[in-house]
Formats: C-alpha cells, structure tokens, sequence
C-alpha cells in the first residue's frame, strides 16, 4: 500500500515491485546484477542442473576482482584453485551471453568501484550483487544490497527477487565535519554509535548537511559501510552532485533520455514529513578521525583515545566480546590509539580506493617517506581509477614514498589473493572489516580512512596528517 | 531443498557475540567451485584449538548449534551456511542474525531460529552444564524446548518462509509461476535504464 508521504527507500520499492500480494513476501524486478567470480559459480551450476538460463544477460554484469593478483598479472596466476575460479567465470559468463571483465581489460576493478565509474549504478535503480558490500551504490540514490548464491541464482533465472520489506532508518548528520574527518570516519562513529546489529532488518538513509556536503566517492565510502553497522542497504538522495557525477559516463543515459532521468531522478528524495521506524542522529561537529582497536568495526574510538579496558563495558557480551578481541589484537587495555605500532598499512578496498581516496593519501605521502620496517601497499578500485592516478603522477608519489604501487582487486582486504597478513602482523588498513583473519590468517586489522593509512605508514604508529613532518 | 518440519538433538553451545561469516568459514575455503565439502573449514581457525567446543568429545554428533548474539555478521558468503550443512547442523539458534546469513539459511532449510536474549542465555548455560541436552525446534508451530533444563521459547518466521521451509519448495520455482507479471513490468520500465550491451 503506497503512502501518501514516501521515504526514498518507498518510492523505489514501490516503482520495482512485480507483483505484492498478502502473506508473501514482494516481488521485486532488479535493474542491474552485479556478479564477481566467488559467489557465482555455484549459481551458474544450478541454472545448468534445472536447465534455466539467464533471463536478462544485458542487465547483467561480470567482473573478476577477490581473486585476482596485484603483481606480475600479466604471468599466470600462481594459486591453482584461484586460477580455476577465474576461468570459470569468464566460461560461464561466455556460456550465458553476460559482458564480463576479466583481468587486465581497461574496465576491470572492485564490482562496487566499477559500477558507480562507468555509469551502470544510477538513482532510483535496484542493485543486486553476491556480495554484502553492494550497499556502496547506495551512495546513487540506488537501493543496493547484497545477496547469498541462491538469491544470486534466482535473479539470473527470473531477474527478479522475493523480498520481505525493511524497515527503514534514518541516520542524520548535520554541521560541518571538521578538517580531517572523513566519510570513513563518519561511518566507523556510526557503526561505534549503533553497534554492528544496530541496523539489522533496516534500509539506512544518510541525510542531513554533513552527508549532503561529501562528494560522491564520500558517500560511496559511507554507504558501503552500512553493512558493517547491520543494515544491508545504506543510501543518500540523489542531488546535483548524483547528476554531475554521473553526466557523461559511459553508461548514463544522454540527450534525451538524460532529461527524462533527470526528471524521474528529482522526484526520488524523501517527502517533507515522511517517517522512518527508527532515527539516529550524530553531530557532525565534535567528530575526529576514529580507529578500530577490536574484531568488529563497532569497537572503535577516536585516534585521540585509547584502547578500553574490557571492564568498562556495561553488557557481560560486550565485557567478554571486548575481552577476546584484546587478547587477539595483542593489545593492553589503556594504550593509547597513538602508541600502537603497526607492520603494515593497505590503502584500497571497495571502500576506500578511489581517485579521492588515493589523492588524499597521497597528498599526505609526497615528500615523506615510509618508516623503515614498515610494508605499505596502495591498491587502486578499478584500472580506470589506475590510470587516473598515473596520469595524476599518483603513482610516482607513492612510489617515490616507500609505498608500493599495485595492480587493481580487492587485494588485502580479504586476502583471497597473495596479498595476506602473517599471524601477529599488525596493520592499518582502509578495508571495512576488522574481522578476525580477514586479512590473513592470525592478522591484526585496525580500520582507519586513507589519511590517516598514509600518516601511520609514515610514523609507524597511528598518527594523523598533521603530525607528518613536510 | 529437503523439507524441514522439526529438528531435534543435541544441540553445541558457542558462546560468542559477532561470530561473522569469515569466522563460520576463512575466506581461504571461497575460492572453491563446488557446492559441497565446505564442513570441513567451519570455523576453521578456531578449531586448530583442542578446547574449541567443536573439538570436545561430548558435543559430537550434535545437530544445532547455539550461539551468542550476532550471529553471522558481515559477508554474504553463502559458504557459511554450506559449512554448517555439511558438518551436520540443521538449525542455528541466536538471538540476533545477520540478515543476509539469515536469508540464505533459509534458501538451503537451515533453520536460523532467533530466539528472546534471555532463552538463548538459558540455553548456552544448560548446554555448557548438560552436554546431552536435547532440544527440539518445530519449524511449523514456531517452538524451541528443552524440557529437560526446564526451557521453552518462540522464534519468528514469516508464514512464506516456513511454508517453504516445511514443503522444502525452490523459490525460483515459485517465482516463475508468475512470469507473466514479470514480462508485463518489463515492458514498463523506462528505456533510458542502463543496459550493460550499450
């Protein structure tokens, strides 16, 4: 039953639904499929069994990204069960008829880098991906989320998916963010915030002044965390910035059709007095850059704290939660954030690998140097964000700083690829999940936003911009 | 999916909050082409530990896992369900999932049974004292017990969901009984939506 004032969440729910009927769950049609080499193959083998096809190939798209190596990517790849799980997708996806880019194509990257990029992630869409961080395209004012494999097998049989609907959430942030204080930041105080449950079963909608005042890849970075605060959508309304960023790319729709977007795309925003089942709001205005010291990102603090005594915490799960996580990490209960030396620091991921991200790495890096000791590896999103950053002279910034320069995939986020941590290896990185083993088995993951990455490599202890010598 | 009406056994008490999906399998057992064999990396790290609870001799052969709160957080690995197929368990007990975890439970008749904060801490503490606890969940009535220990709870399914669950039905072939809706919405989208040919 549409409401006579919609949240955006509403108003895209409703222009997607198939069919709705009492005591099912709705039928929603999916706009765009996004499908990566590790959650697909078994999918692609249920279609085989049940012989169905793929009902809509030309709204599917295909990208080989967790697997794939980020040296010597032009030799064979090593590790023959990631070898083998490349070659199936490009096999499937030739078997299907679905466009797929495989390693080294100019289009290749982090399946939530290279949809926003070449324009396939718009406002008002649906999005789907077997994968959690499809919550970034959200960012477009897309609803955007991820899937297991049999969701992943449904969409490509009926291009379409049974969904109970979410509740929503607004999460507002007003002010202004004061310098330093990323998109990153924003979302890891939300997560500290609301907890790593606190958005379950939700759709988030960022709003206020300080989400509208972040650029697209900001947002992108904010709305890909939601997943990690529980909520398996996060979006922001489209505005002028949505339309600036996307006029152009290669698949924004043009001349015409770009009027008639437009026109359906300024409609999407939040009715004035539509409500939401849940709100939260944050002031933009004390923020600092935060730090994750556990194995959730809900365990974080700001970089000026220090890790908390598992004591402090009020619930026996959390006191106990908190407790394991010290005892993981190899750290004692009142170190402070900037004492805390690091290995190693990855600066890429879905999350933070963009042109903005490596820029403000960057800007950090250049004339400075690594501190000895410590290994920093710089991971761009995509070959397209690659070559912006060469042609930028990026790249010889960050080698000229001790950092290395990397072929495009998820990289060391996941450690899927040769990029791993050792056991006890400590590490700031730009990822979203300081998951234990994540990013290699027995690793130490700290979650920060790239310049503050960049700072850490450069002191060898968290540190900000700031305290960088020039 | 093999129909699920009532799962009942002994069932292993984990006693952890924000247990994720690269905790349930390491991203190491992904790479993987095949549906099957993923039991062997459930929980993979944690059972190098000779005293991880699934290691310890009297909770063998248990059929339901119970755990903290959070339970499978983060990826939307469906591995993690595989995983907790293959070792031999039919339903997962918390008192809050990740929801993409939860879903894919359900796409494979793993019961993800959620249950009152206070039930699930009632039956982690009588598991930890009475490993031989037996626990049953009836899928269609929406029940847990364990009368033995004295407890007895509810969980929430939606009615589809355990219609499905209980007939073991696929949701593809559910979904094209109504091809015809989806031909009809097709011909209503607008034309400038992206396609990935042009």
């Amino acid at each position: 039953m549409a409401k006579s004032k919609m949240t955006l969440v509403d108003k895209v729910w409703e222009s997607h639904l198939v069919r709705s009927a009492e005591g099912e769950p709705d039928l929603l049609f999916i706009d765009l499929h996004l499908v990566h080499e590790v959650t697909s193959p078994q999918a692609f083998e249920g279609l085989r069994m049940a012989g169905r096809g793929v009902r809509r190939p030309d709204l599917t798209v295909a990208t080989a990204d967790h697997n794939v190596p980020t040296v010597d990517v032009d030799k064979p790849i090593a590790d023959p069960v990631s070898k083998k799980q490349l070659e199936v997708l490009a096999a499937n996806c030739e078997e299907f008829g679905i466009v797929c880019y495989p390693m080294g194509h100019a289009n290749q990257g982090i399946v939530h880098v290279i949809g926003p990029e070449l324009g396939l992630s718009q406002p008002g869409m649906t999005i789907v991906c077997g994968d959690s961080h499809t919550s970034t395209h959200g960012a477009l004012g897309a609803l955007a989320f991820g899937i297991g494999t049999s969701e992943v097998e449904h969409v490509l049989a009926t291009q379409t998916l049974p969904q109970i609907r979410p509740a929503t959430m607004a999460v507002t942030v007003d002010g202004e963010l004061p310098p330093g204080v990323t998109a990153k930041d924003v979302a890891l105080a939300i997560i500290g915030r609301i907890g790593t449950g606190g958005g379950m079963g939700h759709v988030v909608e960022y709003r206020g002044t300080a989400i509208t005042s972040l650029s697209m890849e900001g947002r992108m970075t904010l709305c890909n965390m939601s997943i990690e605060g529980g909520a398996r959508a996060g979006m922001v309304a489209p505005d002028d910035a949505t339309f600036a960023y996307l006029e152009g790319r290669p698949h924004a729709p043009k001349g015409k059709a770009w009027e008639q977007a437009l026109d359906e795309w300024r409609a999407l925003p939040t009715d004035e007095g539509a409500t939401f089942d849940k709100e939260v709001v944050l002031e933009a205005a004390g923020l600092l850059p935060h730090v994750t010291w556990g194995t959730n990102p809900g365990q974080v603090v700001a970089i000026d704290g220090s890790v908390p005594d598992p004591d402090s915490f009020a619930e026996p799960a959390e006191r106990e939660a908190a407790a394991r996580a010290l005892a993981y990490m190899g750290l004692t209960a009142g170190t402070a954030i900037r004492d805390i030396q690091v290995d190693t620091v990855f600066i890429g991921s879905c999350t933070n690998s963009r042109i903005e991200d490596l820029r403000a790495a960057a800007a950090v890096a250049e004339g400075n140097h690594v501190v000895a000791g410590v290994r920093a590896l710089v991971v761009p999103g995509s070959h397209r964000v690659k070559a912006q950053a060469e042609s930028e002279g990026l790249d010889e910034v960050f080698r000229a700083a001790g950092f290395e320069w990397r072929e495009p995939g998820c990289s060391m986020c996941l450690a899927m690829n040769p990029d791993k941590l050792t056991p006890g290896e400590r590490c700031a990185s730009t990822s979203n999940r300081n998951f234990e083993g994540r990013q290699g088995r027995g690793g130490r993951t700290h979650l920060v936003s790239p310049a503050v990455a960049a700072a850490t490599a450069v002191l060898g202890r968290f540190g900000l911009p700031t305290e960088v010598a020039r | 999916m093999r129909p699920v009406t009532v799962v009942s056994g002994t069932a292993v008490p984990l006693d952890r909050s924000d247990v994720d999906t690269d905790q349930i399998i390491p991203s190491d057992w992904l790479k993987r082409v095949e549906r099957t064999g993923f039991g062997a990396g459930l929980f993979a790290e944690w059972r190098d530990d000779r005293s991880f609870v699934l290691n310890r001799e009297e909770y063998a052969g248990a059929s339901i896992l119970v755990a903290g709160p959070n339970f499978g957080t983060g990826s939307s690995r469906e591995h993690a369900v595989w995983a907790l197929l293959d070792y031999g368990f039919e339903a997962v007990v918390s008192p809050r999932f990740g929801d993409i975890f939860a879903n894919n439970c359900t796409k494979q008749g793993l019961v993800p049974v959620r249950v009152d904060p206070e039930v699930g801490r009632a039956l982690l503490d009588a598991l930890a004292a009475d490993p031989s606890l037996e626990v049953t969940i009836d899928v269609e009535r929406g029940t847990i017990e364990a009368p033995a220990a004295g407890i007895a709870g509810t969980f929430p399914l939606d009615e589809f969901t355990r219609t499905r669950l209980v007939h073991g039905w696929d949701d593809i072939g559910l979904t094209l009984r109504h091809e015809d809706s989806i031909t009809a919405y097709e011909a209503t989208r607008p034309a400038w939506r992206p396609s990935a040919s042009a």
